[in-house]
């Protein structure tokens, strides 16, 4: 700023006239323009034309079994879309399933992070362990859960079953949703207690000392110092899971592919079943905006809830 | 009553000895302070006595009681740490009130004891505060008020000190010794800085790699110590040590012949020492006299000089290259280079045998450690 401003300085002294002045200015900032313009432009095309699109698609008729006939019919998608009994099930079943894999995941991995936090023989393969599960394909986990762990003929459970004389338990046709939220918890937890368990590394040793010269016993440590010590890096456990929970696919397409019925659909999956098994672009892409719109109110609420949590200094 | 009784305590790590054979009595009412230097044990001691270790051998009685194997939090003792370790999303009031509150005291008596100790350390107007919205100098108060409201029988500071400016650190000594009159309480405190447990012990602890070199009030190390190290660990600058021989030693007096040339006649009871000996001879940057360099046998060249205002500390190397710091006047003006010459006040001098313990003064028979 303070070059530019003496360069002006020296143009108004040499050409006389506040309109030099101006025009060098005026080309100071047309440079400026010129050469951040590309990257904004970019970004731009990158965002405004998909949106664009879903919005003019989601009001018009537009389906891929009747082509040609696309006419404009206003907000009509969106009164189908929020009016089909799928979408009551879907926002249902979402909610069940981020509410339920973020209390599970939050409660295991606090209990495991504090866990692991003391020494044993064998801690640092046993953490590598516990994360694991994370970086494996969604697809591919669900599929191991699907094929190898719940099936009711040839499942591990099932075999657990049989040996206690039990009759193994056709999980995805009697607790669908309970087995979703079960394997997208097993990818989840781990996100959960890899954070939680760094987080613990930085708990200061001595305040645990003073809380034991204080009279606190484990669970009143756990209470008083070590919960509290947490409640940062959960609300960013809580935070980072909402946005991935809110589209999970992979693991119900896999597995139950949204059914029995209704049972296992969630938004993400209503709108793929929308768009390519019913072939209504139109009502799709109203309903993407509907999770868009959804995902924009659980994300101003969890920030307004926790964010304060994060921006507050230590 | 707070009389605290250590036996023969022993502590190692991973088969490593840390402290080696500790036998301590502490008094009602003492202001004891261990010090050494860095990695010597001493919060390993303290933390041995609050029972945040547990020891490897040998016993710990607080008064009648053994509290060896007891629980940190039922010894009736209360720590000050060195990082004040507060609670950080607790406030102050909480801080000072979560003991009270574990032991399951009453409200009333938790809002007196709590308020009780906020007066005495001014810290009334704080109450609500967290820990992060205090300065160092105030953290350290609600430190030591979270060991106010319990009334223990012994408070226990590991290097409270350490993590303030200079100038909080001689405010807060003051408030600590201060205290410890108000509280008519028994202290024992760690520190590795010499000037911390001279002026605020009564009874000074000296450690040395896991095992007590001496104990005593301060004066009494500072005139009587027992061995080189706590001679030259106590009292700034450090004790100056020449290298020499005995000439002559008996019950009497010692004559030794220092190697960088000077003979001196020390009024010691040398019945100990053999003629011929090596010894080393000690003596405080206060007790020697610069004077003219034709005045003295001890001849020196000025080193580097500080002038302090009140005091000047000449560094001065002698004629065989052993270093000494000498305290002149504060108007003193030698100069860098200058040949001058020594005196040193006889009486307040120290000689230490080849094992590096002191040669007794006559009459007053120091203790060996
Ligand atoms: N928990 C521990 N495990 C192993 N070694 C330790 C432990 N605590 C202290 N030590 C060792 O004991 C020695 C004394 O430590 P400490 O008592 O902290 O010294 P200081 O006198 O500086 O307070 C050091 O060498 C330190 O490495
Ligand atoms: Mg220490």
């Amino acid at each position: 700023m303070s070059i530019s401003t003496v360069q002006d300085g020296v143009s108004a002294v040499s050409a006389p006239g506040p309109t030099t002045v101006k025009a060098d200015r005026q080309l100071h900032n047309r440079v400026g323009l010129l050469t951040v313009s590309p990257s904004v432009l970019a970004l731009l095309v990158w965002m405004i034309v998909p949106l664009a699109m879903t919005i003019y698609f989601s009001l018009i008729r537009y389906n891929l079994l009747y082509p040609g006939d696309n006419e404009f019919v206003g907000l009509e998608n969106y009164y189908f879309f929020l009016t089909d009994e799928g979408f009551v099930h879907g926002a249902l079943n979402t909610l069940w399933l981020v509410g339920a894999t973020l209390l599970i995941s939050v409660v295991a991995g606090v209990l495991i992070a504090v866990l692991v936090d003391t020494p044993f023989w064998g801690r640092g393969i046993v953490r590598v362990m516990l994360i694991s599960p994370f970086f494996i394909m969604p697809t591919v986990s669900a599929l191991v859960w699907k094929n190898l762990l719940l099936h009711p003929v040839s499942g591990v459970f099932a075999a657990v079953w049989n040996f206690f004389g039990a009759t193994p338990v056709d999980w995805f046709a009697e607790y669908p949703l309970q087995a979703i939220i079960l394997i997208v918890s097993w990818q989840w937890v781990p996100f959960a207690v890899l954070l939680l368990m760094t987080a613990m590394q930085s708990l200061d040793q001595e305040q645990k000392e003073a809380a034991r010269l204080d009279g606190a016993g484990p669970i009143a440590i756990f209470w008083h110092i070590t919960l509290p010590h947490l409640t940062r890096p959960i609300a960013v456990v809580v935070m980072i899971e909402t946005i991935f929970l809110l589209s999970i696919f992979a693991e119900i397409f896999t597995t139950t592919g949204g059914g029995p019925g209704y049972e296992t659909t969630n938004l993400a999956y209503l709108i793929y079943s929308q768009a390519l098994l019913q072939f209504d672009v139109g009502m799709a892409s109203a309903g993407g905006l509907v999770a868009v719109v959804i995902a924009n109110i659980a994300a101003f609420i969890l920030i307004r809830m926790i964010g304060k949590n994060l921006t507050e200094k230590a | 009553m707070a009389d605290l009784t250590i036996r023969n305590l022993k502590k190692s790590f991973e088969d490593i000895d840390i402290i080696k054979g500790i036998d301590l009595d502490i008094k009602d009412h003492e202001f004891v302070v261990f010090v050494g230097p860095s990695g010597c044990g001493k919060s390993t001691l303290l933390r041995l006595i609050a029972g945040l270790e547990e020891v490897s051998s040998g016993t710990i009685h607080l008064d009648d009681r053994d509290i060896t194997d007891v629980a940190p939090a039922k010894r009736d003792l209360a720590m000050v740490f060195q990082t004040y370790a507060l609670y950080p999303h607790m406030t102050v009031r909480k801080n000072m009130s979560f003991a009270l509150e574990l032991a399951g005291a009453d409200k009333a008596e938790i809002n007196r004891k709590v308020d009780e100790a906020a007066q005495i350390l001014e810290l009334g107007h704080l109450l609500d505060r967290k820990p992060k919205a205090l300065s160092g100098g105030q953290r350290q108060r609600v430190a030591i008020g979270r060991s106010i409201v319990r009334h223990p029988k012994i408070f226990l500071f590991d290097e409270p000190l350490s993590n303030l400016d200079a100038a909080l650190r001689v405010q807060m000594r003051l408030e600590l010794a201060r205290l410890h009159h108000e509280l008519k309480a028994t202290m024992i405190y760690v520190t590795h800085d010499q000037v911390e447990a001279m002026t605020l012990a009564d009874k000074v602890v000296v450690l040395n790699g896991g095992h007590i070199e001496q104990v005593g009030s301060p004066l009494e190390l500072y005139h009587h110590p027992v061995n080189a190290f706590v001679a030259g660990f106590i009292g700034t600058p450090k004790m100056a040590f020449l290298k020499g021989k005995v000439e002559k030693a008996d019950r009497a007096g010692v004559t030794v012949k220092l190697d960088c040339g000077p003979e001196y006649q020390l009024p010691l009871d040398g019945s100990r020492l053999k003629a011929g000996e090596s010894v080393t001879f000690g003596m405080r940057p206060e007790h020697i006299e610069v004077t003219a360099a034709d005045a003295s046998p001890f001849k020196v060249t000025l080193d580097v000089t500080e002038h302090l205002g009140a005091d000047t500390f000449c560094y001065v190397k002698a004629q065989n290259g052993e270093t000494l710091t000498v305290r002149a006047g504060g108007d003193y003006a030698g100069r860098f280079g200058e040949q001058v010459g020594l005196t040193p006040d006889l009486a307040h001098c120290h000689l230490f045998d080849e094992k590096g313990r002191a040669v007794p003064k006559p009459g007053a028979p120091a203790k060996a450690a």
